[in-house]
């Protein structure tokens, strides 16, 4: 198959998806949970059904309250800055006396300090993951045309992975934590091993028929490890788009995130990284 | 070759079983409708009692569930420690520990933990009570600094001694408290080299314990923590140089406790809970059955397209993949390892990458049939020519489970039990793989994979 024939295809639509990423990254940014901003997040259960009118209200008279949301089949979500325990408290007695009796089923608070520091943290552990990667990459491979093309590519996954999170976030206010980055870690790590599969398919090629182009190399080693890419990657996505739809409310984005970021994977190992590499042929070699 | 095939399947195949043993549930029972009939299954697994030459193993196998499954309350406190000596601040955090532990114990749930973390410049003490507990209660108890103080012996009318508890006995209250104690040390005495507890008190507390001790020689002196009697000791003879020696048959661990414990009234450290997490049990379990119904479907789906795929071999890479599943509970059981829901998704995603090394190996033999080779040969070439593309691919996933795990405790990285729930099912997983992958489904396929043509050797 003659994959690299559309080479102006792939990287169309690459860069389509970088800039409407980049776009909403630099616009709206990502939405930063609990974790990283410090904050209360409370849910609780009614026994009876709950006037939302009279809900709404009072929440608008609270303040510290940025958000309350109805999520699975009655309970309730409420997200606020981080008070002391005294006012939540008399917000406990507050509901009972309005609304009737409640469960607790959640709560989390954390202060805004120790959100800067896991930040902080966060961000030292995603420095170190892509300079251990980088190391990896560059012991890997001598040729330092196949190593930036597989850091690129998995840069490429990285920005629409944080992208699409961006729009979400935006659009139906999904938040990123410290799970999110552990999902973006795992990606950069699956993308980068995908892309070697692929690599390491030419380079064996190159070596058995020195006298074909680049093309012809680059187009035979896409077919035969394209099956076992995809098929790879049905299996993950199986059980990632079960653990999405079934799975629980924690894990929910999290599930979502490495889902977008293997479809990514798999698509970018072979139709970002290998056109990367062509480019590259076509410009540094001649 | 086929010796050694066999003798491998046959390890495999044991390995298994005790697995399978390991793996499962403790006791079962549940009722069946058969034929209009309900009928009773039920099963007890005995727990893993053996003995190994000198070694009993005695180890009660379940697995440990986190906070978001079990439901519970996880405390992080910030230790003010700021106003302390640098060189105490080591013993302080070590007492408060202790001393946090004790008052956790209060709630009897046995599978508290606390722990100290280092932050970046600061010392957080984490704590963990799973279970149905009251939270504001737990706060409120533990959130308060420890209180050191000394009593002395009431004089006790002869009919209430049999009703009177420690309090009564020792009501009366000294000016002598934890302030005025500079710290207290494990020490051995001279001619018997038993253990004893050393107290040196400040110069205030020099003066105060000396009257103290001048005034009740040949009584009890009660030293109190947090009102819970820690030890009372006869006073033999007036103390005047603030230093004291508690003797006693102690052992050296007990000489430690009660040193931790002393500490942690001498050295008060306030805590400040920065972070709170509750999650009732309902919740919790309410997790459970979802990540179990999520993982099962996913399974189900991943071992249908295997089959469907690669049929026959589609279907030894499934056998792979339940060996591979039986493995993986056993070791959490054993290590033991606290299951999240994260670390529920850790392992169904490692269950997805399981069957790559078995998609790699099978579409090298597909590749190497299509060159013409016969498909026994073409199948041992599979393996040999995939082991590089395998390693390959779980070396970067390792690095990342290895930044995200943080198994050395670096302060300046994360030790968020969610990330490392995920990060440490996930990096097992990988591991397991590459053995089920390789060497598991090699033997089995050596063994049961015959196809037509089969070079005789």
């Amino acid at each position: 198959m003659k994959f690299l024939k559309y080479n102006w295809l792939y990287l169309l639509v690459s860069g389509i998806l970088l800039a409407v990423s980049v776009f909403s990254l630099v616009k709206w940014g990502l939405e930063p949970s609990v974790d990283f901003r410090g904050g209360n997040l409370w849910e609780i259960s009614f026994e009876q059904p709950l006037d939302q009118e009279k809900w709404m209200g009072f929440i608008k008279e609270k303040p510290e309250v940025t958000e309350t949301q109805k999520i699975g089949t009655g309970n309730w979500l409420i997200k606020s800055s981080h008070t002391d325990l005294e006012t939540k408290n008399s917000w406990e007695k507050e509901i009972e006396e309005g609304f009737g009796v409640f469960k607790e089923l959640r709560f989390e608070s954390l202060s805004p300090s120790l959100g800067k520091e896991l930040l902080i943290k966060t961000l030292v552990s995603i420095v170190l993951a892509i300079l251990g990667i980088l190391i990896y990459v560059s012991f890997r491979f001598a040729n330092k045309s196949f190593g930036v093309c597989a850091i690129l590519a998995m840069l490429h996954d990285s920005l629409i992975l944080l992208g699409s999170f961006s729009l979400l976030g935006h659009f139906s206010g999904v938040e990123v934590g410290s799970l999110f980055v552990t999902a973006v870690l795992t990606i950069l790590a699956f993308s980068v091993h995908d892309t070697v599969v692929v690599y390491d398919g030419i380079r064996k090629l190159t070596r058995a028929y020195p006298k074909a182009s680049f093309e012809q190399v680059a187009d035979l080693a896409i077919t035969q490890t394209l099956v076992r890419s995809i098929n790879n990657s049905m299996t993950i996505i199986f059980v990632l788009l079960a653990l999405f739809l079934l799975g629980g409310e924690t894990t929910r984005y999290f599930s979502l995130a490495l889902l977008i970021g293997t479809v990514l994977g798999t698509y970018s190992s072979t139709f970002v990284a290998v056109p990367l590499l062509s480019l590259w042929e076509k410009v540094f070699r001649k | 070759m086929r010796k050694k095939t066999s003798s491998i399947l046959w390890l495999i195949f044991l390995l298994s079983l005790v697995s399978f043993f390991i793996a499962l549930p403790k006791g079962f029972e549940k009722e069946i409708v058969f034929r209009g009939k309900v009928r009773k299954i039920s099963f007890t697994r005995p727990d893993f009692n053996f003995n190994l030459g000198p070694f009993k193993i005695r180890k009660k196998l379940f697995l440990h569930k986190g906070l978001d499954l079990a439901g519970g309350v996880h405390l992080v406190f910030l230790a003010q420690m700021k106003e302390l000596p640098e060189e105490g601040r080591e013993v302080a955090l070590a007492s408060l520990r202790e001393n946090i532990a004790r008052r956790v114990n209060l709630f009897g749930v046995s599978e508290s933990v606390v722990w100290v973390s280092k932050a970046l410049n600061e010392h957080h003490l984490i704590v963990e009570i799973p279970g149905e507990i009251d939270p504001d209660q737990a706060v409120a108890l533990l959130g308060q600094t420890a209180q050191l103080n000394f009593r002395l012996e009431a004089e006790l009318p002869p009919e209430a001694t049999m009703s009177a508890t420690v309090y009564d006995l020792f009501s009366i209250e000294t000016d002598l408290t934890g302030a005025n104690l500079q710290k207290a040390e494990v020490r051995f005495d001279p001619n018997t080299s038993k253990p004893q507890v050393g107290l040196v008190f400040d110069d205030k507390g020099k003066e105060l314990f000396g009257q103290l001790t001048e005034n009740n020689v040949n009584k009890r002196m009660a030293i109190f923590l947090d009102n819970f009697l820690l030890s009372a000791p006869v006073v033999k003879e007036p103390i005047k140089d603030g230093q004291a020696v508690i003797s006693g048959e102690f052992q050296l661990n007990q000489a430690k406790q009660m040193v931790s414990q002393l500490n942690a009234g001498a050295l008060p450290v306030e805590i400040e809970l920065i972070r709170q997490e509750r999650v009732d049990p309902s919740l919790g379990a309410d997790s459970i059955n979802k990540g179990v119904k999520a993982g099962l479907i996913g399974v189900i789906l991943v071992a249908l397209f295997m089959i469907i795929f690669y049929r026959l071999l589609g279907f030894l890479a499934v056998l792979g993949l339940i060996i591979y599943t039986l493995l993986s509970l056993a070791l959490y059981k054993l290590i033991p390892v606290t299951l999240t829901m994260s670390g529920v998704a850790g392992f169904l995603l490692s269950l997805g990458m399981a069957v790559d090394s078995n998609i790699l190996i099978f579409e090298r033999m597909k590749e190497e049939v299509r060159a013409g080779k016969p498909k026994l040969i073409a199948m041992e070439l599979g393996f040999g020519r995939a082991w590089d593309s395998i390693r390959d691919a779980n070396v970067c996933t390792l690095i990342i489970c290895f930044v995200l795990f943080n198994p050395f405790n670096w302060s300046f990285l994360n030790t968020s039990g969610l990330i490392r729930g995920f990060a440490f099912t996930l990096g097992l997983g990988v591991i397991l793989e590459m053995f089920t992958g390789i060497v598991v489904v090699r033997a089995i396929m050596r063994s049961f994979y015959k196809p037509k043509g089969e070079i005789k050797k």
